[in-house]
Parts: C-alpha cells; sequence; structure tokens
C-alpha cells in the first residue's frame, strides 16, 4: 500500500473516533470540541475575513523579519568564514545565541520597542539570524578547494573568485540555511504574536482561547501546522532537493 | 628556451612542523610546441611540480621562467586540466567554456570562442548540458575545453584520464593528440602509466621518489600515429619499466622497512 493511503486512513480512523467520541459526549466541548465544529470555525473564520486578515499580518511581521534575518545572516555567515578574529570572538557565541529560544528575548524587546509590531520583527529576526549565519559560514569553508584552484588558472582573484565561485559554491548551504531561518522564525513568530497585540495568527489564537473558543484554538493550530509543513515540504525541500541534484551533492 | 625550470626546491613542513623534501633540484628545459609527459610513482610530487608550474604553489628555492618572464602567481598563458574536471555545477557547459573570458571579450565574442573548444572536444550538442548530466569522460572534454579557450600557451595537464575507463581514455588520447596537433600547445602532462606517455609525448621525463628528482629524459622518436609503431612502443616502454621498477622497488622496501620500525 502507498504511504500516502496509509496516511489517508490512519487520520481518517483518529477523525472519527475523535467526532464520535465528542458526539457521545466522553468529554466536555471545552476540553475538546468536534472536528465537525473546529471545521465550522475555521470556515466562519475566513468567511468574515478575520482569519485572512490574521494570516496577511502574520506574513507581513514575518517576511520583513526573515528578510532582514537573511540578509544579516548572510552577511554575519560571509564574515566569519573569512575572518579568523571575527570567527573567534562573534562566531564561538552564535552557538550560545542559537541555543537559546528567540522568545526569551521579548521581554527586553518589549521595552526598547514598545508593545508593537516591531518586538515581534525583533524576535523573528533573532530566529532566524544565528542559524542563517552557521550555515553560510559551514557553505563558505566547504567549497571544495579544487573549485578555487581552477579558478585562478583562469584568472579569477579576489572579489571577483567571491562572487563567481565561492558564493555559488556554497549555494546548497544557503538554501539550508534558509529553511532553518524559516522554521526557527515561524515559531518565533508564533510565541512573540501570543504575548502582543493583533492582528495575526497568534494573536486570535489567544483571544479565542481567553474566551473559551477551542474549536477556534484548534482551527488556528491547523493552520500554523499546515502553513509550517507546506512551506517546508513544498517549497524549501523541493529547492534543496533540486540544487544538491544539480551541485552533484546527490546521487 | 620556452620554459627553464631552474635548481627548483620544494619542502613541505608536516604536522609535526618537520620539513620533509618533496622536490630536490629539479632543473628541466622545454621547447615550445613540446608535448612532454611526467612520468613516476604517486607521491614522486609530479602533481607538486605542475601546481607549481601553475603558479598556484610557492616554491622554497629555484625559480621557472616561462618565455622570459618568472613565474610567480597563476596566469592565463597557463590553462590546467585536473584529474577531476572541475566544472562548475551551477552554470552549463557552455557557461564553463566561458568562464576565463568574461572579462577580457564581449559576451558574442566569448561564446563564439568557447563554441569553438567545445568543437574541438565534440561537444557541440552539449552547450546547454550541466556538469552531473555528463559521463566523466565528457566533463574532462568541457575542461580541456575550458583550459584551451583562454588560448593559453601552456595546457598543463595532471593525470587527466587516470579517472576514466580504459575505451573513454584511448578516444580522449586520440583527442588531444589532434588538437595538440591542431593548436601547436606546449602541453605538459603528468601520469603515472607508462603507455600513455609513450602514446602522446615527444619527451619523457621520468621522476624518482623521496624525494622526487628528475631520474631521467627519454626522447620519444617514434612517428605519428604512432599506433602503427608497436615494436618500437614497446622497446621504450621496456627501458622506461627499468628506471621505474628500481623505484617502486624503492618504495615497496621503504614501506616495509618503516611497518616493522612501527
Ligand atoms: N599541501 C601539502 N602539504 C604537505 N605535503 C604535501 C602537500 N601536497 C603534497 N604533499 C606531499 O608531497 C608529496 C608529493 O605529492 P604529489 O605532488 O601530490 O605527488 P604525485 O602527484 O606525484 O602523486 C606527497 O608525499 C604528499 O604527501
Ligand atoms: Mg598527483
Amino acid at each position: 500500500m502507498k504511504p500516502v493511503f496509509k496516511r489517508i486512513i490512519f487520520f481518517g480512523i483518529i477523525l472519527s473516533l475523535w467526532e464520535l467520541g465528542a458526539r457521545l459526549g466522553l468529554w466536555t466541548e471545552i476540553i475538546l470540541p468536534a472536528p465537525s465544529k473546529v471545521i465550522v470555525s475555521l470556515y466562519s473564520g475566513i468567511e468574515n475575513m478575520t482569519l485572512l486578515y490574521d494570516l496577511l499580518a502574520s506574513f507581513r511581521r514575518l517576511a520583513v523579519g526573515l528578510a532582514i534575518a537573511l540578509i544579516l545572516g548572510t552577511s554575519i555567515g560571509v564574515l566569519i568564514a573569512k575572518s579568523k578574529t571575527a570567527d573567534d570572538t562573534i562566531g564561538s557565541s552564535l552557538l550560545a545565541f542559537q541555543s537559546v529560544p528567540s522568545i526569551v528575548w521579548l521581554p527586553l524587546a518589549m521595552m526598547w520597542f514598545g508593545l508593537n509590531d516591531k518586538a515581534v520583527i525583533f524576535v523573528v529576526v533573532l530566529g532566524g539570524t544565528f542559524v542563517m549565519a552557521l550555515n553560510v559560514r559551514t557553505g563558505i569553508k566547504n567549497v571544495p578547494p579544487l573549485y578555487i584552484r581552477a579558478a585562478q588558472t583562469m584568472g579569477a582573484k579576489g572579489l571577483d573568485l567571491f562572487i563567481r565561485v565561492v558564493f555559488p559554491a556554497s549555494i546548497p548551504y544557503f538554501v539550508t540555511g534558509s529553511r532553518l531561518a524559516w522554521a526557527f522564525a515561524w515559531r518565533a513568530l508564533i510565541a512573540g504574536e501570543l504575548l502582543t497585540t493583533g492582528p495575526g495568527l497568534g494573536y486570535t489564537l489567544r483571544y479565542a482561547s481567553d474566551f473559551g473558543d477551542m474549536s477556534m484554538v484548534i482551527g488556528v493550530m491547523i493552520i500554523i501546522g499546515a502553513i509550517g509543513a507546506i512551506v517546508d515540504q513544498l517549497i524549501f525541500q523541493r529547492i534543496e532537493k533540486s540544487v544538491a541534484k544539480r551541485w552533484g551533492l546527490s546521487s | 628556451m620556452f620554459i627553464s625550470i631552474n635548481q627548483l626546491n620544494k619542502q613541505f613542513t608536516d604536522k609535526n612542523g618537520n620539513p620533509s623534501t618533496v622536490l630536490k633540484d629539479i632543473n628541466l628545459a622545454i621547447e615550445k610546441g613540446e608535448f612532454v609527459s611526467i612520468l613516476g610513482p604517486s607521491g614522486c610530487g609530479k602533481s607538486t611540480l605542475l601546481s607549481i608550474v601553475a603558479g598556484l604553489t610557492d616554491v622554497t628555492s629555484g625559480e621557472i621562467i616561462v618565455d622570459g618572464t618568472k613565474i610567480t602567481k597563476p596566469g592565463k598563458d597557463r590553462g590546467m586540466v585536473f584529474q577531476q574536471a572541475a566544472l562548475f555545477p551551477w552554470i552549463n557547459v557552455l557557461e564553463n567554456v566561458m568562464f576565463p573570458l568574461k572579462k577580457e571579450m564581449s559576451k558574442k565574442e566569448a561564446t563564439d570562442q568557447a563554441k569553438k573548444y567545445l568543437k574541438m572536444v565534440q561537444l557541440s550538442n552539449y552547450l546547454e548540458h550541466y556538469p552531473h548530466e555528463l559521463s566523466g569522460g565528457m566533463q574532462q572534454r568541457v575542461a580541456i575545453a575550458r583550459a584551451l579557450a583562454m588560448d593559453p600557451d601552456i595546457l598543463l595537464m595532471d593525470e587527466p584520464f587516470g579517472a576514466l575507463d580504459e575505451q573513454t581514455r584511448t578516444r580522449l588520447h586520440d583527442q588531444l593528440e589532434d588538437i595538440w596537433t591542431e593548436t601547436k600547445k606546449t602541453v605538459l602532462f603528468v601520469t603515472h602509466s607508462i603507455s600513455e606517455s609513450i602514446k602522446l609525448s615527444d619527451r619523457i621525463i621520468v621522476m624518482g621518489t623521496r624525494p622526487g628528482t628528475v631520474l631521467t629524459d627519454i626522447k620519444v622518436d617514434i612517428p605519428r600515429p604512432r599506433s602503427e609503431h608497436k615494436d618500437k612502443m614497446i622497446e621504450i616502454e621496456e627501458h622506461v619499466m627499468g628506471y621505474l621498477k628500481k623505484e617502486i622497488d624503492k618504495v615497496v622496501s621503504e614501506e616495509l622497512n618503516h611497518e616493522t620500525s612501527v
């Protein structure tokens, strides 16, 4: 049997049991509303546009934050790959920063920027920057020396060599860095939105929770998970695969 | 003399900081248009020597003069082909061959020039292909076209066919010989295959190992195409074999001694 069918059957059974349990009143609706209720909530949220505005607001913050993270991460990555001093100082602290969930910066960010978009974007930036920097550094350090020697015999050197050989040679790592940066930024965004003001998916999640609207809570959770999975698998993993193939990294 | 290698010495420092001599007192004179093979057992410093001529590696002492100028860095007068094709996977075949031309000519001229050399290696039908879509032999032909495209005086080749199967290698030998006849390049061809060196070159420099020295310099006076002079080739092969056998025995006995002393 194909994995797709196995998956469909598996989720079908889970959903049926869940729906059945809720309808038989095995637990109260506030604990876990039936899937049908969740679908109704999602549908009405989309119909009256509130969820779409939330999505738009979240994506706007994410786009700004992720763009800054990718640019900043790339710059730091190039710097620490090229300068031993920078690597010994900045480079060694990156891992420490990377191992702290970026949401812990939110209290500070709120003091600096206020309880607004900027604080959330700041957290998103921190979520993506370090992992991007680490990957870019690895990518540049792992450029096959043979490429560089070959390019040198063809007259390439300095910045020209960097732009035409070192940079493109490390693109697989840039792609992986971007994928991880997106994943961390997405988590940071939702966490940040849960704790600040709306509109936004995270904000709506907390708002619904405050009013005991559990079917909306689960609906938003599903949206967050679905977007995370779709972007990762349909966009980044595909790019990663085709780049790996072209760059001769996979068989 | 077109290429003069004078009193060349090269040492590397090993992990413990001790210097080890890889090339010792190398003296060579090579004429313009000559096809010269550098033959020797693995580890004797052939790649190092070629890399020094390419300007990729510094010398410890001595000098290399090409056409009256001392070599200190890489230059487009010397094209290099490595054992691995070293094509850039992110650009297609045509763009790879255009790589060395980008700076000095218009896009149109560069395209024409690249196409000319791709035709020479019979790859005109693969301009749009990416390196990973080509076989090893085809990749190596692209690499040869790429080195030729900048029209260097000297073609440096470091075991360019070492990773290919026998049939492909034989075909590429013929192609290289044709290209050499047509372009009149001076070729420095590193190999550890005796038959390959006899098939292709005007001269064979036989190197010994630990440290790398020139053992002898053999003229290959066989008219081309050489496949018609098999007995003469065998004669030279036996002659060269005599030199190399001593070297290989030396390496083997050193390795045995090393094993027993560890
Ligand atoms: N960058 C390097 N640093 C230290 N030792 C080296 C380096 N390059 C080559 N060698 C040593 O020099 C010797 C000759 O190497 P090489 O020129 O590659 O030989 P060949 O091409 O004839 O097989 C080897 O013993 C090798 O270990
Ligand atoms: Mg070698």
